[in-house]
């Protein structure tokens, strides 16, 4: 039974005979596929014989390997010896080989296309923007589809959740940011500002900035992938269907708990910081009472508001990118893998040009 | 050729917590065979052809194939040596998402054959040509309709030329033209390659195509549980069957009870 396929190839007035012998089966015919092949396309212009009288057993793959012979030769064998059910699957498949390929060349991608694709992506951008804006204007008119417990869950899942983790990164950075200036400040004996540096830099630029880079790490790459699977599954169109706006239903939901949730983390993020700062401090010597005051001397609660404020933009851009890039998935589950990068990648930029945005108008405005 | 039996499945039970899916479903299956599991919607026939594969385990019973048990104490091991010889296609064909239609049905070729690359692709291609799906290759599942999806699905479940083919619904959702093609296919295919197929299904039409016997499975088969309430030559069973829910399923009407 297990006799493995082999292959003789003779000249046999002036035809090429191909002597296939035991059984065909595609777990045995890799050793002889290049040899057949290579006979073939030697054999061009002269006669092909296959000689099949000692061939136990033939599938599919052994007949696609007879195929592709007689393909690489170009022109169709004689067959000599043939079982009938041998020559019934060499028959389909020559018939299978015969189907044309369609849209088999890959396209070449040109400038032209990188263009077009950035300002379609731009385009589709502003369409967003758009979008939810005509939401917003049109949500008095549809606040039955504004699901408030879908509202809870997403700032449960946004803002509550990531509580601990806000908590402990906070301190960690405090504890490290005062650490690690506090050793040079020390020898100009002007380690008492520690306190200054971390709470202000915290305060105005570390607390929104590492929570923003939180929120999209954990809750943009969320909402993409959510948005996206069911895009992937065709729910949003069924939204669609019937008459529901996935732009009120989806997507202003999540930007509206990311708003909310952002100067709550923000400042939980802040409060943490500035205790792990305290721990470093308190290990240098200083009183508590110290460190609090110097705090509350030097940052104003404009510091505070700004922060603050910066914070709510990121959680809008960042829930904005993560939502936009779930709606723009598109077919297959590599797709989904795509919008969940988009979305932490898009909305951690996002942040940072926004950072530099606000720089700038608090500079000219003397905040 | 063999007198030994393919498939034996010896008084399998599948319970999923209290709920007892169907208890004492035993049947054979023989080589060069085509034998149809039918039955109604929830009466288990997907949850029997995932006992059949190995990727669910029967509570108590014992099931043979190629006469190794897949259960019992050896079962993982003589499941993972029958596998090979196992194609399988899933409903709505389970494509892979990021391969196009050739690379679906050349990954078991690559996996389990030494064949050069245009060896596994010519092979591939033949049977992609086989299932009528020659000319669309170069596609990806999530451009082809369903009805390519699951033929598609067959290509790769025949990548290996398996001896033994499952297939889960192959016709469901598609219109009649489209569902007699597969059926055509599967005749076509039962007589050019010699294998056996199992095929889970409750169409009708198809049933009676294609099937060399069958077993029907009702979820009201025991009073407390589901089972087999019919074996047989499907014409047979639908010309002269007295069972009430068999006769329903063949004339296409409410069992007595149900229309009472």
């Amino acid at each position: 039974m297990t006799d493995a396929a082999s292959l003789t190839i003779q000249q046999r007035d002036g035809r090429v005979v191909m002597a296939f012998a035991g059984r065909l089966e595609s777990a045995s015919i890799g050793a002889l596929w290049h040899t057949a092949i290579r006979a073939a396309e030697h054999a061009h212009g002269q006669a092909l014989v296959f000689d099949l009288g000692a061939v136990s057993f033939s599938d599919v793959g052994g007949a696609s390997l007879l195929a592709a012979v007689e393909a690489a030769h170009g022109d169709a064998a004689e067959l000599v010896g043939a079982q009938e059910r041998v020559t019934a699957l060499l028959l389909r498949a020559r018939q299978a080989t015969r189907a044309r390929p369609r849209g088999e060349v890959a396209p070449r991608i040109t400038v032209r296309d990188v263009i077009t694709a950035a300002f379609g992506l731009l385009a589709a951008s502003i369409a967003f923007i758009g979008e939810a804006a005509v939401a917003i204007v049109r949500l008095p008119a549809r606040r039955r589809m504004l699901r408030v417990p879908d509202l809870l869950r997403y700032i449960d899942q946004a803002g509550v959740r990531s509580l601990p983790l806000i908590v402990l990164l906070g301190y960690l950075i405090g504890l490290i940011l005062a650490f690690q200036s506090a050793i040079p400040m020390r020898r100009f004996g002007a380690d008492i500002f520690v306190a200054n540096l971390v709470a202000i830099s915290l305060v105005r630029e570390l607390g929104p900035l590492l929570a923003a880079v939180i929120l999209a790490g954990r809750t943009g790459s969320a909402f993409a992938a959510e948005i996206g699977t069911m895009k992937v599954n065709e729910e949003v169109d069924a939204l669609m269907t019937m008459g529901l706006d996935p732009m009120t239903m989806l997507v202003l939901p999540r930007i509206i708990a990311a708003m909310l949730v952002m100067p709550v983390m923000t400042m939980a993020l802040d409060i943490a910081g500035m205790l792990g700062m305290a721990t470093v401090m308190r290990g240098f010597g200083f009183p508590l009472v110290t460190i609090a005051r110097q705090v509350q001397n030097w940052v104003a609660a404009g510091d505070l508001y700004g922060g603050l404020f910066k914070a709510m933009c990121f959680g809008v851009a960042v829930a904005a990118i993560g939502c936009r890039a779930g709606l723009g998935t598109g077919v297959g589950p590599r797709a989904v893998g795509l919008s969940t990068t988009a979305a932490v990648v898009g909305g951690i930029v996002a942040t940072i040009a926004l950072d530099g945005v606000f720089a700038l108008i608090f500079y000219r405005l003397d905040l | 050729m063999t007198a030994e039996p393919i498939i034996r499945v010896d008084h399998v039970a599948q319970r999923f917590g209290a709920r007892t899916i169907f208890r004492d479903v035993s049947f054979t299956v023989d080589s060069g065979e085509v034998f149809v599991i039918l039955g109604g919607s929830g009466c288990g026939k997907s949850t029997l052809m995932k006992q059949l594969i190995g990727l669910l385990t029967p509570n108590t019973g014992r099931i043979e194939i190629f006469g190794r048990a897949i259960t019992g104490p050896l079962g993982e091991a003589a499941l993972r040596d029958v596998q090979p010889r196992l194609g399988v296609m899933f409903q709505s064909g389970a494509l892979f998402g990021s391969m196009s239609l050739l690379e679906n049905v050349m990954l078991p070729l690559e996996m389990f054959t030494d064949l050069p690359p245009e060896g596994r692709e010519a092979v591939a291609r033949v049977k992609l040509g086989l299932v009528g799906l020659g000319d669309a290759a170069a596609l990806m599942p999530a451009e082809i309709s369903g009805g390519m999806a699951r033929r598609a699905g067959i290509a790769r479940a025949m990548a290996l030329d398996p001896p033994l083919l499952l297939l889960d619904e192959p016709s469901a959702g598609l219109d009649p033209i489209t569902s007699a093609g597969l059926d055509r296919l599967i005749l076509d295919l039962r007589q050019d390659l010699g294998a056996t197929f199992v095929v889970v299904t409750h169409e009708l039409a198809s049933i009676l195509a294609i099937a060399d016997r069958c077993i029907m499975l009702d979820r009201a088969a025991y009073p407390d549980a589901g089972g087999m309430i019919a074996e047989g030559d499907p014409r047979a069973l639908r010309d002269t069957s007295t069972q009430p829910t068999v006769r329903a399923f063949f004339r296409r009407e409410l069992p007595v009870a149900a229309a009472a």
